[in-house]
């Protein structure tokens, strides 16, 4: 423990880094479209994010409209249908929310957040950005390609993946989702390397790690995770491409197809399913991770108070980084696996909700008696809490394996999911724009749409997935495009599903909404000043705003304390800054 | 997946030993200004890029851990037929270690300020993976001309991804191994050179090791002492 007396404050001599260590740019290309600033290339990330991301949001329009009136819309076959699951589904998961908060905010927020002038490997983080691109891009086209994308469903299983049976399976698509992620793949290890580095070696003088704001441990250990947990993806991809282009049998078994028998014989689908798996569930926490740092910042920020219980927060990120690389079978029993690895993999499942029950507990303790401002990031905060303890919740149901074996394959897990890791890491990912948008523009956002874009999105949310857990446990199966005739499933579903449509409809009205604000606020928003939250992170204390080239000014700032000495006793305002050496004899708040 | 597993649990190692140096028991809430014992210097001390370079590595590491984690899992099935190991990675091998040799001397010459043998030994390195290549590619025409195609067992499949995966990784440390050797002509011999072909000679001796694991992978010793082990344990 170290204490400033008054005399040694002025001993400290600023940080001072040669101006030659950055790079600068020399034109109007190199400055806005080939940038190496880690600002520009996170407003780049999260522009393409956004935009793909829309494309998937329309994608669900279009399988909602077939669920909730079947047979009206003809250009929605069953193929049409599995296509636009299957690419709603991988869009959303991998090239939004992955991109978003790691490309996105993680290149925005950690070399401000950790006082740097930038990302160590500038041109590294360039090259990430327009291969993500290309990744789009070819994904893009598989669209256009003959036969349409892939309808593989998002986990691509073999062997129908690469079978003619299935939309793309013997045309373009799956090849160009194999390669579009492939690159994705490479592209993101090119920012992974940069995010994880700069946190390492970065950091101003005196940010410790245990001063570091949770949004950084957030998304650094969430890197880590996808640097390890995307190689298995790799594979998968690389291993199915080798059986789909060279006949080699790594993942297909012997088949016979219309009548033929295939050259395939002897591999093991289940092989692909581990690879799989081994990479997606170690992916929900690369997005969760980021989500619970950045609502950490948000909730401590709006109310005014530091977070409660900040080592445990730390520890919780990095425990339920390690854990996460345990838990992949889970996805997997109904496989046909040993009822031991079951319930091995039920086991870690079930632990993995310590550390988690531990960060939603310190949230609400966070809150408790804090003075809480009920200011748009805040409204999305409090969202992601009570969506998260939600999904969270149906998790506990599924990952026993009695109940899960009943309930897999039906609504009950897309309305699970949906809620864990779609629509809580993105009232997360709102919260944060709304918040952070002051310092990438200068101006704020409009608070009457936003009021508008948050209630119709949470309520609308609620809305759509509260009627499917009810429909998934009536027994209605996912990935089907129409039920029919079936006697196990009631009239009072097809209304459900109706009214599921009309809601989804409505929620994505609210996201043009938002969008349009998006556009509106950079011209016509309130100036926003320098530090409209009065916050404490070093992001708010840079002499511009949005902050120039090279975020600080000559000198690197010098950090005396953590993040989050909000309503500090004796203090002159409500908040110190952690570069502010702060008032002599300040009392302790212990 | 205990391939995997295990190459996690050495990454989990070095990440817990890192963490635990990082004082995470320290109560921030109580600390107020710069931390003493905070140099002023690089946080770790360390050159950035040898950690970027460190990081990746772990990266690629994780990559060969998780085909060979494949590998083991789809030899279990009853259609495996491994292919005879063609004698000519023996001589491969010998020459990719050569290759290493090569560049750690240049690390020892940089070290000297020793130009002239820097620029050769960097010079030989770069031939001698070249050559490692070529023979990879004839060790692969030799098993085709045997009949072993890559599609007509998953061994066969796995050899060819296996030695291809690592050429490619061969390949893309030639480029970075070019530009290196290209500066030595243009840059002074100074400590940002010297770091480069300090990195270079890392990456080359990682690639190596990974080559040894994959040949004892495809030779099928990997499987024997596992056998081995397993026997020992019941």
């Amino acid at each position: 423990m170290v204490d400033v007396t008054p005399g040694s404050r002025d001993a400290v001599p600023p940080a001072e880094v040669p101006d030659v260590e950055l790079y600068h740019p020399h034109s109007w290309w190199t400055t806005y479209v080939f940038s190496q600033d880690a600002k520009v290339i996170a407003i780049q990330y999260a522009g393409t994010a956004m935009a793909i991301g829309f494309v998937a949001l329309v994608l669900s329009w279009l399988m909602r409209l077939q669920l909730g009136f079947p047979g009206t819309f003809d250009f929605i076959t069953p193929e049409a249908y599995y296509q636009f699951i299957t690419m709603h589904g991988m869009i959303m998961v991998v090239y939004l929310l992955t991109a978003l908060f790691l490309g996105g905010f993680g290149n925005y927020l950690i070399p401000l957040m950790v006082g740097a002038r930038d990302m160590v490997f500038p041109y590294a983080n360039m090259l990430s950005y327009w291969i993500y691109l290309l990744a789009v891009l070819v994904l893009v086209a598989s669209f256009f390609a003959p036969g349409g994308p892939t309808g593989a469903g998002w986990t691509l299983y073999p062997p129908q993946a690469i079978l003619s049976g299935t939309p793309g399976g013997q045309d373009w698509g799956i090849l160009l989702m194999l390669f579009s992620l492939i690159l994705f793949i490479i592209g993101f290890t090119m920012g992974g390397l940069n995010y994880v580095v700069t946190v390492l070696q970065a950091r101003a003088r005196g940010m410790t790690l245990m001063r570091l704001p949770l949004t950084v441990w957030g998304i650094f250990t969430a890197t880590v995770m996808a640097l390890l947990a995307f190689p298995a993806l790799f594979v998968a991809c690389v291993m199915m491409l080798f059986d789909r282009l060279l006949g080699t049998s790594f993942f297909m078994p012997a088949l016979v197809e219309m009548g033929e028998q295939l050259s395939y014989g002897g591999g093991s689908p289940i092989l692909f399913q581990h690879l799989f798996w081994f990479f997606g569930h170690p992916e929900v926490y690369i997005v969760a991770l980021p989500a619970f740092g950045i609502v950490s910042d948000l909730i401590s920020t709006h109310a005014r108070k530091n977070i409660f219980g900040y080592r445990m927060m730390v520890w919780a990120i990095v425990a339920i980084g390690a854990l996460s690389f345990i838990v992949w079978a889970h996805h997997m029993y109904v496989s046909g696996m040993h009822p031991y690895f079951g319930f091995f993999f039920a086991t870690t499942t079930l632990i993995i909700a310590v550390p988690t029950a531990i960060k939603v507990y310190n949230w609400v303790l966070t809150l408790w008696r804090g003075d809480i401002h009920l200011s748009l990031p805040m409204l999305f905060a409090l969202a992601f809490i009570v969506t998260f303890v939600n999904g969270g919740l149906t998790g506990l149901f599924l990952g026993n394996v009695v109940v899960d074996v009943p309930l897999s394959d039906t609504m009950f897990v897309v309305a699970h999911f949906h809620m864990v890791m779609g629509v809580a890491p993105i009232m997360v990912i709102f919260g944060a724009i709304y918040h952070w948008y002051p310092k990438i523009t200068g101006r704020m956002l409009n608070d009457a749409m936003g009021h508008f874009h948050f209630w119709v999105t949470f309520i609308g949310a609620y809305a759509i997935f509260f009627p499917m857990h009810y429909v998934g446990l009536v027994g209605v199966p996912r990935r089907y495009p129409e039920l029919g005739e079936t006697a196990f499933i009631p009239d009072s579903v097809h209304d459900l599903n109706a009214f599921i449509t009309v809601a989804a409809l409505i929620v994505g009205f609210a996201q043009m909404v938002f969008l349009f604000n998006l556009f509106w606020s950079l011209r016509y928003g309130k100036e926003a000043g320098g530090n409209p939250w009065r916050a404490t992170t070093l992001e708010w204390q840079t002499p511009q705003t949005p902050p120039a080239h090279g975020n600080w000014g000559k000198e690197l700032p010098v950090v005396y304390r953590w993040a989050y000495d909000y309503s500090v006793p004796g203090a002159p305002q409500d908040f110190i800054a952690q570069n502010d050496p702060g008032p002599p004899n300040l009392p302790r708040h212990a | 997946m205990s391939v995997i597993l295990v190459f996690l649990l050495v990454i989990a190692g070095i990440a817990g030993w890192w963490l635990s140096q990082q004082r995470l028991m320290s109560k921030p809430w109580l600390e107020h200004g710069p931390d003493v014992a905070f140099a002023q210097e690089d946080v770790t001390g360390m050159p950035t890029a040898k950690i970027g370079l460190g990081v990746f590595l772990a990266v690629v590491g994780a990559l060969f851990a998780l085909f060979a984690s494949a590998y083991f899992m789809r030899m279990e099935l009853s259609d495996w037929q491994a292919p005879p190991v063609p004698r000519l990675l023996w001589l491969n091998t010998g020459i990719l270690f050569l290759s290493s040799v090569a560049l750690h001397c240049a690390v020892l010459a940089s070290r000297n300020d020793e130009i002239r043998t820097t620029r050769l030994a960097l010079i030989t390195g770069g031939l001698t993976a070249l050559a490692f290549l070529a023979g990879q590619l004839l060790a692969w025409r030799e098993l085709a001309a045997a009949g072993y195609f890559v599609d007509s067992n998953p061994a066969n499949g796995f050899f060819y991804l296996l030695t291809g995966m690592h050429g490619l990784h061969i390949l893309g440390g030639l480029v970075a191994l070019a530009l290196t050797t290209y500066r030595t002509w243009t840059k002074p011999l100074d400590g940002r050179l010297k770091l480069g072909v300090e990195l270079c000679a890392m990456y080359w001796h990682f690639l190596l090791f990974i080559w040894v694991a994959v040949l004892v992978l495809l030779a099928g010793w990997a499987s024997d002492f596992i056998d081995i082990c397993r026997q020992l344990l019941s």
